[in-house]
C-alpha cells in the first residue's frame, strides 16, 4: 500500500492541489458533457414527441 | 430572421478570433521550433548572442554553488563536450538537480557567464519506484568500474 | 461480392444503426467506467512513486490518455470524413461530427492536467515549445472545427465544409506526436512507442493503459450517444424517425 493515512493520500507528497486539481476538473468536465447530452437528447425527444400529438398516444 | 442573423455574428467572430489565436500560435511554433540551444551550439556562435535565448543541458554534478545571500545560485550547464556558467536569482524548481536536465533563459555576458532570468527542470521520460532507480545507478557505476 | 455491399450499407442506414447505436452504448459507458475505477485503484495505490518526481507525476494516468484520445480523434475525424466525402454517405459525416466536442474535451484536459503538472515538476505552467504550442494548436483546430459545423446553415454544405476542414488540420497531429523528436523541446520524449520498450515500471505502465481504454470506451459511449441526437435532430421528419420516436414512447 502506497499510503499511511488518508492524509497522506490528500497531500500527495505535498502537491495535492496539483494532482487533485487535475483530476477534480477533468472529472467534472467528463459528467457535464454526459448529463449535457442527455439532457439535449430529452430535450428534442420532448419537442418531436410534442410536434406529433397523435403519434405519441398510438 | 433576427436571432439567425445574430447567431450568424456570434459565430462569425468565434471563428474570426479562433483564426486570429491560431495565427498567434503559429507564429510562436515557428519562433520556438528551436527552444533553446546546447552549450556546443553556444560555443560554435549558434545562439543570438545580443539577445535573450535559452540553453539547455544537464546541470554539472557539483557545480552548485548557493551564495552568502542565499537568493542567487551558481552552476555549470553541460552538454559533457562543452560547458556554460550560470549565475541566477530566484526560486528553482523542485527537479532542479545536479546531473539532470535544465533549460535557462536569459543572456550571455561578455564573460562568457550567462545570466539567468528563468530556470526550468527538464526531467527524462522514465518513471520508475526508488528501489528500481538505486539498482539501475548502481549498476551504472558497477559498469564505469569495470570500464575503467 | 455484392452480399458484403448490401451489408455495410444496410448498417450505414439510419433505421439499422439508430437503435443498434442506443442498444451498444450503455455497454461502452460500463466499461469506461469500470475501466476507469479499476485504472485509477492501479493509478493510486498499486503504481508506485516515482523516483524522479515523486507523487505529483499521478497526474500521467489521466494527461497520457487524454492527450492521446485527443490526437486519435481527431485521426478518426478525418477519416470519416475522407468516408463521406468518397461515397457520400451522411452517417461518416454525422459521426465526424459527433466526436468532435469529445476530442475538444480531452484536449482541453490535456492542457489542462500538462499546466498543472509542468508548475511542480518544470517549475512554470506553461511554455512556447513545439510540444505545447502544437496541442494548443489542436485545441484551436477543434474549435473552429465546431464553429464552422454550427456556423453553415445548409448541412450538406456544412458537412463537406467539415470534412475539408478535419482532414487538412490532421496534418498537425503527426506534428505533435513527433514534435518531441524533431525539435529541441522542454517537453520529454515518449515513454510508450512502437520502435522500444517502455520506459516505465509495469505496474506504472498498466494504470496507464487502463486509463487509455477507459478513455476509448468513454468516447465512443458519448460519440454513439451524440450520434443519435444528430440524425434525430436533421432526420426527424423522415420515415424511420417517426418509426423509432414512436417505438421510444410505447416502450
Amino acid at each position: 500500500m502506497n499510503w499511511e493515512s488518508w492524509q497522506a493520500f490528500l497531500d500527495m507528497g505535498g502537491k495535492g492541489p496539483f494532482v487533485w486539481g487535475s483530476y477534480g476538473v477533468s472529472a467534472l468536465l467528463l459528467v457535464l458533457e454526459v448529463i449535457f447530452l442527455k439532457r439535449r437528447m430529452a430535450a428534442l425527444k420532448t419537442r418531436l414527441a410534442r410536434r406529433r400529438p397523435g403519434k405519441e398516444e398510438a | 430572421m433576427k436571432p439567425r442573423h445574430k447567431r450568424f455574428v456570434l459565430i462569425g467572430v468565434g471563428l474570426a478570433l479562433v483564426a486570429g489565436a491560431s495565427g498567434l500560435v503559429l507564429s510562436a511554433f515557428r519562433q520556438n521550433l528551436v527552444f533553446f540551444y546546447t552549450p556546443t551550439q553556444v560555443a560554435a556562435n549558434e545562439a543570438p548572442a545580443d539577445q535573450t535565448f535559452r540553453i539547455g543541458g544537464l546541470v554539472e554534478p557539483g557545480s552548485i554553488a548557493r551564495a552568502s545571500d542565499g537568493l542567487s545560485v551558481r552552476f555549470v550547464v553541460t552538454d559533457t563536450a562543452k560547458n556554460i556558467p550560470v549565475v541566477y536569482k530566484g526560486a528553482l524548481p523542485d527537479l532542479f538537480k545536479e546531473g539532470k536536465g535544465a533549460v535557462v533563459q536569459g543572456k550571455l555576458g561578455t564573460d562568457g557567464v550567462f545570466v539567468a532570468a528563468s530556470v526550468l527542470a527538464k526531467h527524462d521520460e522514465n518513471y520508475m519506484p526508488p528501489e528500481a532507480k538505486h539498482a539501475v545507478d548502481e549498476a551504472h557505476k558497477a559498469a564505469k568500474t569495470v570500464k575503467q | 461480392m455484392s452480399g458484403s455491399k448490401i451489408n455495410w450499407f444496410k448498417y450505414a442506414s439510419p433505421q439499422t444503426f439508430y437503435p443498434l447505436a442506443g442498444r451498444m452504448q450503455p455497454w461502452f459507458a460500463w466499461a469506461a467506467a469500470i475501466l476507469a475505477v479499476v485504472g485509477m485503484y492501479v493509478g493510486f495505490f498499486v503504481a508506485p512513486t516515482d523516483a524522479q518526481q515523486g507523487e505529483v507525476y499521478r497526474v500521467i494516468f489521466l494527461h497520457v490518455p487524454a492527450a492521446w484520445m485527443s490526437m486519435f480523434v481527431f485521426l478518426v475525424m478525418a477519416f470519416w470524413s475522407a468516408i463521406g466525402l468518397g461515397f457520400g454517405t451522411r452517417l461518416s459525416f454525422q459521426m465526424a461530427q459527433a466526436l468532435a466536442p469529445t476530442g475538444a474535451l480531452f484536449c482541453f484536459i490535456a492542457l489542462w492536467t500538462g499546466s498543472l503538472w509542468g508548475k511542480p515538476t518544470w517549475g512554470t505552467y506553461w511554455v512556447w515549445d513545439a510540444r505545447l504550442t502544437s496541442q494548443l494548436l489542436l485545441m484551436f483546430l477543434y474549435l473552429a472545427y465546431l464553429a464552422l459545423a454550427n456556423a453553415i446553415e445548409d448541412k450538406s454544405r456544412g458537412d463537406r465544409a467539415c470534412a475539408i476542414f478535419a482532414l487538412v488540420g490532421a496534418v498537425n497531429v503527426p506534428v505533435i506526436y513527433f514534435s518531441v523528436q524533431w525539435w529541441s523541446t522542454l517537453h520529454q520524449g515518449a515513454s510508450i512507442s512502437m520502435t522500444k520498450a517502455p520506459t516505465m515500471a509495469a505496474t506504472m505502465l498498466m494504470g496507464m493503459l487502463l486509463m487509455a481504454f477507459a478513455a476509448w470506451f468513454y468516447t465512443i459511449a458519448v460519440a454513439l450517444a451524440r450520434v443519435r441526437l444528430i440524425m434525430l435532430e436533421r432526420e426527424s421528419g423522415s420515415a424511420w424517425a417517426v418509426q423509432q420516436l414512436a417505438r421510444g414512447a410505447s416502450a
